[in-house]
């Protein structure tokens, strides 16, 4: 391939990205595994769940009662200054507006009871030693956050893949003596009676999914959490993704949680907060194959405590492990050592609610994505993650033999681009144990491997054929998924130079752009992403620099290959939802008709064999692409005054829209190309 | 009784009078309308003979050349270990001090019997040798001003109080640049014939007043290449007349605080401007730098005392033609020369407000279990516009450290009565030691009105949980503000640096700001390798209705590093760093100086930066006042 040897822009490597990468990924430097389930399994329960728990708290503070927290919130002067305002603003008396404030205050706030967490300790002991292998956390990483904890306020930022999360993380906090989190949880849970008042009493406070222009819900709620950050009373924890990740990918970080966490250190009110990342991986997640149906447009099943009794069933499926790891605390005041100055806040007062300035608002952004992609890093990868990797790429199938061998040659490239894997035992018998656990996915017919395709009793149409051959890719796609991030850089260099044209970085840049809503990528760092994926395709051999060019080794096939087909199902879905935009949609077409219709569009497309790529039936997929598509503003909104609700508006293409497709369509990148 | 008490009083006070007019009739037969005059001596020869102050032309005949104060007073450890405080000059004075040595060894891991004595005397060798204008000295002579360019004066004259300036002393260092003369002028006069003669020749003026400056005020530029003149204002130090019509005192800008106030009293007067460092530290300076004193609730700070400022510029004297208690004529000019730090010109004569010595003074006290409750009492008062002549909060750190300061309980009661004490704010009254602080008050006035305001300011300190702890823990919290400087000379002595700083910031920062900086400090140190713990305290010395003063104690055992003062500055600068971004200000009166001029642009905007310069642009084209403060 003459045309692979390209010009490269301007960028050449150095040794500064060598720096970087190893300073963002000691690799090295992983702590090691304790399996906490491993006491749990000889030594009872109900002693476990008994014993003395005494925590060490931020400076010795004496443990604040719930009650008296909500009095602190409401005394202060931060919700009065609200109160008042929306009184003048509604006319309401301020006496009314406060009792609101107050009536917010208890639908929200967590009741932390040391007994509920002693009952949850005990049952989660039960179900955990039922559905999991071993539940491993590093230790070191529980050391470092002790120490972080009695230092200063602590905020700990756990992945989100399950349900199971926050429990897990109040369970090893316990285990460890460590301070009890309070944890911000969706109003959703409050649906479930029983169990949402369980959750309250063991640290969850709940928030309302969204509460766009209600000052006094913000006020009330911005204050009842930095008065818990302040005062140092317990750790305070949220999911940076703001919901469950269903595709197993991370999502692009939400910040206004994170902006009331880091706000009272721009304000001077506390000396330094400490952001933990924590990363929780799954062997296997209990919510698979719900996940996989949801995105295909079967809605997400109501929060009822009937259904979780009804998920009992899962109780006697085996899930593999799961492994925690606490990151390095990451110290706010360094992070913001010399990108924010502080003494902009000294002109204002401090209890007057006051939006971010855009120093502070960019500030906090880069923290976000920094923090994802801390947790992505420690993101602990099974052999399944590789495998199901290979079998997406090989629908129709593989040989158990060369599916081991892929595997070993897998490892070996993930290793090299210091994925965290965990590889308990030789390859062999690491893939016969893979496919035991996750035989739902992945069948062994023979000597052949090959997906699983859930069959439905009696007569099948061909819709409901082609949607159950969807959710078992979907389901395998959440697994490849997870090793995304270690692979994605260098993918989008390796689809890149298949492109015809000669500029690999401005390819390069294009798909990073437009993957920016699917993947975790820091803003502004397309530059210094680009020189990574040069580095690390160096690394391994599959491409070589001479001055200023890259240029595919003899060797590098195989690599390219593979990084091709790991991103093809993401630039076939961005192609067709392009397609649909260009070709079929229809004046006046809403955000909330286009997804179905991008889905019964594609279906068509399937159905005819004009397309073999499952992976656009997932609404995540379509939903990232219109963001990117709007973003990129190939797609505006319609301005109507008459339609208030935000799904509603209208969508229309933009010219530039056919300038993207074109891109994406471009020789290089057509599906025909690959293989 | 009241009655009683009332027309006593009445007849104390016609008595005063009465003695303090017969006295100036005695001095000043001439005197008219109670005004007393003096003429300007130009005549220099005579001065010695005329000059009542406590400051003569050798500084270092009285005081110490390498440390504070004067030399007959020091503090030491004696032979058994236990401190002393030597000379007859202070209340402390011959006193042993028994807890001193322990407070001092486990608040720094210090040891008394590691030394890090001073060099004794001054070594000529590090001394560069003067760089004369000889047309300059040649016109100076003809004018009978005295002059000297010996060694001792000249080093003597080159610093100010900066940790760094004195441990440089004390390490006998080679001095890259110090004055290459000094002049003692006399009286205005003599000013302004030594500037026209400065500017006519291009040589450098520093102006020096006390000497007392912590900014590094009073260091020469090393880059400054023509002859460097150190202006000594010591010499003009007189009352040149008191007017008690209008309750002022027109007096000479060198006159060192603790002469003023004597001589004031002398007549029943005060000006009631005291600040920490008012035995040394002269009215010039206190313009110069917007300085402070601690009854300033009472009397105002300097800004609010002066009435008429007499300064020579290079352009000229720049006085106002009244004594207008305010005036509205654009922008005040006082306001270019407070503060200005020695960059524009001399202030030679200040006119300022007296008031009769108060009839009635009371040191009080209280105890709070926890700093906040202070701060928050503190700031109830500062509301309520009650606050004492002086009124002040100091952390518990301040606390322990006042205590270790009691001097040998003699008697066997005096022991037992402080013990019962100690029992009842600990164990009966529940205050934790190591939590506690105290609020140390200062009322001023006459005697009803003192015990009435002494009610007003304690109930308020109820409220916060405050309890009233006696006159004497109040009145040893100030001692502790005179003596500091000595006592930082003695932990230089056994290996320990220590330094203050100050700022003011509004009232709903205090707690953070206060937190923040001393967790800095403590971090800081950790980070460059300092091996013990430092000692990090601060008190709330004033209060403003807005806001507040805080001053910060800062000392470290240095033992182990290359270079302490480098360390200890790294560690200022964060610290000063943290205060702003905290909310607070650059300065409340220490100044600029130019330890703290890279932050003047963010503290007053670009635009108040070329306000300043083109002021100095204007005033003194040729920097003649080069001593680059500020700016």
């Amino acid at each position: 391939h003459p045309h692979q040897a390209t010009q490269m822009s301007n960028y050449c490597l150095n040794i500064l990205v060598f720096v970087t990468l190893q300073q963002r990924d000691p690799m090295l430097k992983r702590d090691c595994f304790e399996d906490i389930l491993e006491e749990r399994r000889n030594s009872s329960d109900l002693k476990y769940a008994l014993r003395c728990y005494a925590p060490v708290l931020y400076k010795g503070v004496t443990p604040c009662k719930a009650n008296m927290l909500k009095n602190i919130v409401l005394q202060s002067d931060q919700l009065h200054y609200v109160i008042n305002q929306v009184s003048q603003e509604s006319g309401e008396a301020p006496d009314i507006i406060q009792e609101e404030a107050s009536v917010i205050l208890e639908e929200m706030a967590h009741r932390l009871q040391i007994s509920t967490v002693r009952c949850f300790a005990f049952a989660l002991s039960k179900a955990f030693k039922t559905l999991f292998q071993h539940v491993c956390v590093n230790e070191e990483g529980i050391q470092r956050l002790q120490q972080a904890i009695q230092e200063h306020p602590v905020v700990l930022l756990p992945s989100h893949r399950s349900y199971m999360d926050f429990l897990l993380m109040s369970y090893i906090l316990y285990t460890y003596d460590l301070a009890l989190p309070v944890i911000a949880a969706g109003m959703d849970f409050m649906g479930m009676k029983f169990v949402g008042e369980m959750l309250r009493m063991s640290g969850a406070f709940f928030i309302r999914r969204s509460f766009g222009g209600d000052k006094l819900y913000w006020a009330v709620f911005s204050e009842y959490v930095k008065t818990m950050l302040r005062n140092g009373f317990a750790p305070i924890e949220f999911f940076l993704e703001g919901t469950r990740s269903r595709t197993c990918k991370s999502l692009t970080p939400k910040l206004g949680l994170l902006n009331i966490v880091i706000e009272p250190f721009f304000k001077g009110e506390v000396f330094d907060v400490n952001l933990v990342p924590v990363s929780i991986s799954y062997e296997r997640i209990l919510e698979e194959s719900l996940y996989a149906r949801e995105l295909l447009g079967v809605p997400k099943p109501k929060e009822s405590t009937s259904g979780l009794l009804k998920a009992r069933r899962i109780l006697s499926e085996d899930y593999g492990s799961i492994h925690v790891y606490f990151g390095q605390p990451v110290s706010v005041r360094s992070l913001a050592q010399g990108k924010v100055n502080r003494s902009t806040y000294n002109l204002f007062p401090r209890h007057i609610p006051r939006k971010p300035m855009e120093e502070t608002q960019s500030f906090v952004n880069d923290t976000a994505y920094r923090i994802v992609r801390l947790q992505e890093d420690n993101m602990v990868l099974k052999p399944w993650v590789l495998m199901a990797s290979l079998l997406l790429q090989n629908l129709e199938g593989l040989e158990l033999s060369v599916l081991t061998e892929q595997t070993v040659w897998l490892r070996g490239l993930a290793l090299s681009y210091a994925a965290f894997l965990d590889w308990p035992a030789p390859t062999a018998k690491v893939v016969s144990s893979s496919l035991a656990l996750h035989r739902g996915l992945a069948c062994v017919s023979g000597d052949r491997v090959s997906l699983v395709v859930g069959e439905p009793l009696g007569p099948v149409t061909p819709e409901e054929a082609l949607f159950n051959r969807a959710v078992s890719v979907l389901s395998c796609a959440s697994y490849r998924n997870q090793v995304l991030h270690v692979f994605l850089r260098p993918a989008m260099l390796a689809v890149a130079m298949l492109h015809l044209s000669d500029e690999v970085y401005n390819c390069f840049s294009f798909l990073w752009d437009m993957f920016s809503n699917d993947f975790i990528l820091c803003p502004g760092d397309t530059v210094q992403d680009f020189e990574e994926a040069c580095y690390l395709l160096v690394k391994t051999g599959a491409v070589q620099m001479p001055q200023q060019d890259i240029v595919m080794t003899d060797i590098g096939q195989p690599t390219l290959s593979f990084f091709n087909g790991l991103l093809e199902p993401f630039l076939q879905g961005y192609q067709v939802v392009c397609r649909y935009l260009c070709e079929e949609a229809s004046e006046g077409l809403t955000e909330k008709q286009y997804i179905p219709a991008v889905r019964s569009f594609a279906v068509k497309l399937i159905l005819a064999g004009n397309l073999r790529c499952y992976e656009v039936l997932s609404s995540d997929m379509q939903k990232n692409a219109l963001a990117a598509l709007l973003r990129m503003d190939a797609v505006r909104k319609v301005k109507n005054r008459m339609i208030s609700h935000i799904n509603q508006t209208p969508i229309s293409p933009s010219l530039s829209l056919v300038a993207v497709a074109e891109d994406l369509y471009r020789d290089g990148l057509t599906p025909s190309y690959i293989r | 009784m009241a009655s009683n008490n009332n027309s006593s009083d009445r007849q104390r006070i016609a008595q005063q009078r009465l003695s303090r007019i017969a006295a100036h009739l005695h001095k000043h037969e001439d005197g008219n309308s109670g005004i007393i005059a003096k003429e300007c001596k130009i005549d220099a020869t005579g001065s010695t003979e005329e000059n009542k102050g406590t400051v003569p032309r050798k500084r270092q005949e009285i005081m110490k050349w390498n440390g504070w104060g004067y030399s007959d007073s020091k503090f030491l450890f004696n032979k058994k270990g236990q401190a002393e405080f030597t000379g007859k000059r202070y209340r402390l004075s011959g006193m042993t001090l028994p807890s001193l040595q322990d407070w001092f060894e486990n608040t720094f891991g210090a040891s008394v019997k590691h030394k890090s004595p001073a060099t004794p005397v001054l070594n000529a060798s590090v001394v560069p040798p003067p760089r004369l204008n000889e047309a300059f000295v040649e016109n100076l002579k003809a004018t009978g001003i005295p002059f000297s360019n010996e060694a001792e004066d000249r080093v003597f004259r080159a610093h100010g109080h900066c940790l760094h300036e004195i441990f440089a002393l004390r390490e006998g260092k080679k001095f890259e640049r110090v004055p290459d003369m000094v002049v003692w002028p006399n009286c205005h006069n003599d000013v302004v014939k030594i500037v026209e003669l400065a500017c006519k020749h291009n040589v450098c003026l520093i102006p020096y007043g006390g000497g007392t400056s912590v900014t590094s005020a009073l260091e020469c530029p090393p880059e400054e290449t023509r002859c460097i003149v150190s202006l000594d204002t010591s010499q003009m130090n007189r009352i040149l007349w008191l007017d008690e019509n209008n309750l002022v005192a027109h007096v000479e800008a060198g006159i060192i605080g603790q002469d003023l106030e004597r001589l004031l009293n002398e007549s029943g007067y005060c000006t009631g401007h005291e600040p920490d460092s008012m035995e040394f530290s002269s009215l010039g300076g206190w313009v110069a730098t917007r300085a402070s004193g601690m009854k300033k609730n009472v009397y105002g700070n300097i800004e609010d005392l002066v009435i008429h400022i007499k300064a020579v510029t290079p352009r000229g004297v720049i006085e106002k033609s009244c004594q207008g208690p305010r005036t509205s004529t654009g922008p005040d000019i006082h306001h270019f020369i407070l503060g200005s730090e020695g960059t524009l010109g001399v202030v030679t004569e200040v006119t300022m407000k007296i008031r009769p010595i108060p009839e009635y003074q009371k040191y009080g006290s209280v105890v709070f279990p926890k700093f906040e409750a202070g701060v928050a009492c503190l700031r109830e008062v500062a509301k309520q516009r009650c606050a004492p002549a002086s009124i002040r909060l100091m952390d518990n750190k301040q606390f322990h450290f006042g205590h270790a300061l009691k001097p040998q309980v003699s008697s066997i009661f005096t022991h037992f009565v402080e013990g019962l004490k100690k029992f009842y704010i600990t164990k009966l009254k529940g205050f934790d030691p190591h939590q506690l602080v105290v609020a140390t008050l200062l009322f001023e006035g006459d005697r009803e009105r003192v015990l009435q305001h002494e009610k007003q300011v304690y109930d308020i300190a109820a409220t916060f949980g405050g309890l009233a702890a006696g006159e004497d823990n109040g009145q040893r919290g100030y001692l502790l503000t005179f003596v500091i400087a000595y006592l930082r000379d003695l932990g230089m002595d056994y290996c320990v640096v220590a330094e203050s700083f100050e700022t003011s910031v509004p009232w709903d920062r205090v707690l953070d700001l206060c937190q923040n900086v001393k967790e800095r400090i403590i971090r800081e140190c950790k980070e460059r390798g300092v091996q013990f713990q430092p000692l990090t305290s601060c008190r709330v010395t004033q209060t403003y209705d807005s806001g507040a003063c805080i001053y910060f104690y800062f000392a470290f055992n240095y033992r182990g590093l290359a270079d302490p003062v480098h360390t200890y500055e790294q560690v200022e600068h964060a610290a000063r760093e943290e205060i702003l971004a905290n909310g607070g200000s650059l300065s409340h009166h220490h100044g600029v100086g130019k330890l703290r001029k890279e932050w003047m642009k963010d503290s007053i905007s670009n635009v108040g930066v070329g306000m300043l310069k083109s002021v100095k642009e204007y005033v003194d084209p040729e920097n003649i006042f080069g001593n680059r403060n500020l700016l």
